[in-house]
């Protein structure tokens, strides 16, 4: 943290034009790339792994053409998709055409900027950071509804029907259960939310909500669009959705929005229920010593890793749920557990249970 | 100029840009999409303001679900654009007084000699501890608390009566699914098997 109070004099120092707005942009934009291009890169890799995680279960060998065992594989992908040509169909409205997979980006993206990696590792430390991500993820509905209606075409309306509906729904489900959590923390603020689960494995939000927690992970499944609530694509039902009629790379922007989406579901799921950038090894006498060199941001990484391998995980191994089990199961289990839930936490906070409160 | 300055100027710039197109655009869909623009504009200028819960709340509601559903109608209409112009003439004169008289309602209400500077104080900035919602959450759940339950009550009713309005209850007349039905068939349920005696080969 020193090193970076020096890093933002110097900047300032270099570029002292009016008032220092040059350096508070430069400031914002250095910030903003320090995140985004290990993003990027994760989510290429991100893929890699999906297609090795899902060859090995299947017992295939996955790629291992393009480098050592397919090390380069994904650079690949994205040069053969750029230098692809972009098709537009006749007829489309061009400029919300194009508009679609901005939509899905561009928040898929900006969420990242309230999470926080470590203890005072985050590009902003908004005060209402947990509203922040429902409101900026509810905006990447628009990207698919967008791509449906603007393709002028039969399957992506359809996929984009199907999908805008269910994903309006499902937020409502991880409104419901980002509630609970925020009863326990005292707190909107993503920050606070951890460190209000400092103290060892036993202070983590996953045990007195664990069925909130699993609820919050099968709604991320539907909100990412993956296997097996994957309806927007749907390849077997209609084609593939509201990609059909894009091509080259604004498809692969989808494809970045969708894993983009999935590594932020997964660094939610361990901020919100698995205790963030803390140790489990807190508080447990001769392990706490042991690994207490290990910097914060390691264990946020290990267990969104372990979250990322769950999504990949059920995609190989679930069959594709029919769309109105998917509504039911939204309206008609899910909604009714979270709201008792809600109950329950009340009542847990009236009686003080330790050690979460 | 200061940087915030330059920030309110751009996106107060959007918000006006954003809220002409949307009432001179000639495509439904193209309108709500100017309209999301301005609403973000509006909360990017709430948040300039300090008022970051309602920043963050405008869009959640407004541009997360209410627009959602608004291009989700406009997905399903066939909008016929000449009889929309035809009666465009026809209503013309009686929509031009309506529209002059909201503008002059509007005008007398929320003009600068109601909230000009000589009638409401320059906003004070809050230190930096200042927390937006914890002030809120004071007021909603102390002093308006019986206000604030009874809108939540009000909502409610509204979600029962709209459910209630669009249910039927007539099982005979209408196909439906039993999901417990679905999910509990047993594999006897659904295959028969039957023994064929086949017959013999050495007959043919």
């Amino acid at each position: 943290m020193e090193l970076w109070q020096t890093f933002v004099k110097m900047v300032h120092a270099l570029v002292p034009w009016l008032d220092g707005t040059v350096a508070i942009i430069l400031i914002i934009f250095i910030k903003a790339m320090a995140l985004l291009i290990p993003l990027m890169l994760v989510v290429a890799y991100f893929t890699y792994a999906e297609r090795k995680v899902i060859g090995y279960m299947q017992l295939r060998i996955g790629p291992n053409r393009v480098g050592p065992k397919g090390w380069l594989q994904p650079i690949a992908d994205a040069l053969k998709l750029m230098t692809k040509e972009i098709i537009f169909p006749t007829k489309a409205n061009i400029y919300l055409f194009l508009l679609a997979p901005v939509l899905a980006i561009a928040p898929a993206i900006a969420v990242w900027a309230v999470i926080p990696f470590d203890e005072g590792i985050y590009i902003t430390n908004l005060d209402i950071s947990l509203l922040y991500v429902l409101a900026i993820g509810s905006i990447g509905v628009y990207g698919i509804i967008l791509a449906g209606w603007a393709s002028n075409s039969k399957y992506p309306l359809l996929g984009a029907l199907r999908s805008a509906a269910l994903l309006v729904s499902y937020e409502i489900v991880i409104g419901f259960a980002l509630v609970t959590v925020v009863m326990i923390a005292g707190s909107v603020n993503l920050n606070t939310i951890v460190q209000a689960q400092q103290g060892g494995i036993i202070y983590w939000y996953f045990i007195p909500l664990f069925p909130i927690m699993i609820i919050f992970f099968i709604s991320s499944l539907v909100e990412t669009n993956r296997a097996p609530f994957d309806v927007v694509e749907g390849e077997s039902e209609i084609v593939g959705g509201t990609h059909v009629e894009y091509s080259g790379m604004t498809f692969a922007v989808f494809f970045l929005a969708e894993y983009a989406n999935m590594i932020l579901m997964a660094v939610l799921s361990v901020i919100m229920f698995f205790g963030g950038w803390h140790s489990p090894f807190e508080a447990i006498p001769y392990l706490e010593s042991v690994f207490s060199w290990i910097p914060g941001i390691i264990w946020l990484l290990v267990k969104t890793t372990f979250f990322m391998f769950l999504y990949l995980w059920i995609r190989a191994t679930f069959p594709r749920f029919r769309y109105d089990q998917i509504m039911r199961l939204s309206w008609k289990v899910f909604l009714p557990i979270t709201i008792i839930w809600i109950f329950v936490v009340a009542l847990m906070t009236q009686l003080q249970l330790s050690p979460w409160f | 100029m200061g940087f915030e300055q330059i920030i309110f100027y751009i996106f107060s710039f959007w918000f006006v840009v954003s809220s002409l197109a949307m009432i001179f655009s000639r495509n439904a869909a193209k309108a709500v999409l100017f309209l999301v623009l301005a609403f973000f504009s509006a909360a990017s200028i709430w948040i300039l303001l300090e008022a970051e819960f309602l920043a963050i709340i405008l869009i959640l509601v407004y541009v997360g679900a209410v627009m959602v559903l608004f291009l989700f109608v406009i997905k399903m209409l066939n909008i016929d654009k000449s009889t929309i112009k035809a009666r465009f003439t026809g209503y013309l004169p009686l929509r031009l007084i309506v529209a002059i008289i909201i503008i002059a309602e509007m005008s007398l209400v929320l003009g600068s000699n109601q909230f000009g500077l000589d009638v409401f104080s320059v906003p004070a900035r809050h230190s930096e501890g200042y927390s937006n919602i914890t002030v809120l959450a004071m007021q909603f759940y102390t002093i308006y608390v019986y206000p604030f339950e009874l809108a939540a009550v009000l909502l409610l009713i509204a979600i029962i009566a709209a459910i209630t309005l669009v249910h039927r209850n007539d099982n005979t007349s209408r196909k439906k699914q039993s999901i417990s039905e679905q999910v509990n068939v047993q594999a006897k349920d659904r295959v028969r098997l039957v023994s064929i005696i086949l017959p013999d080969k050495k007959e043919k």
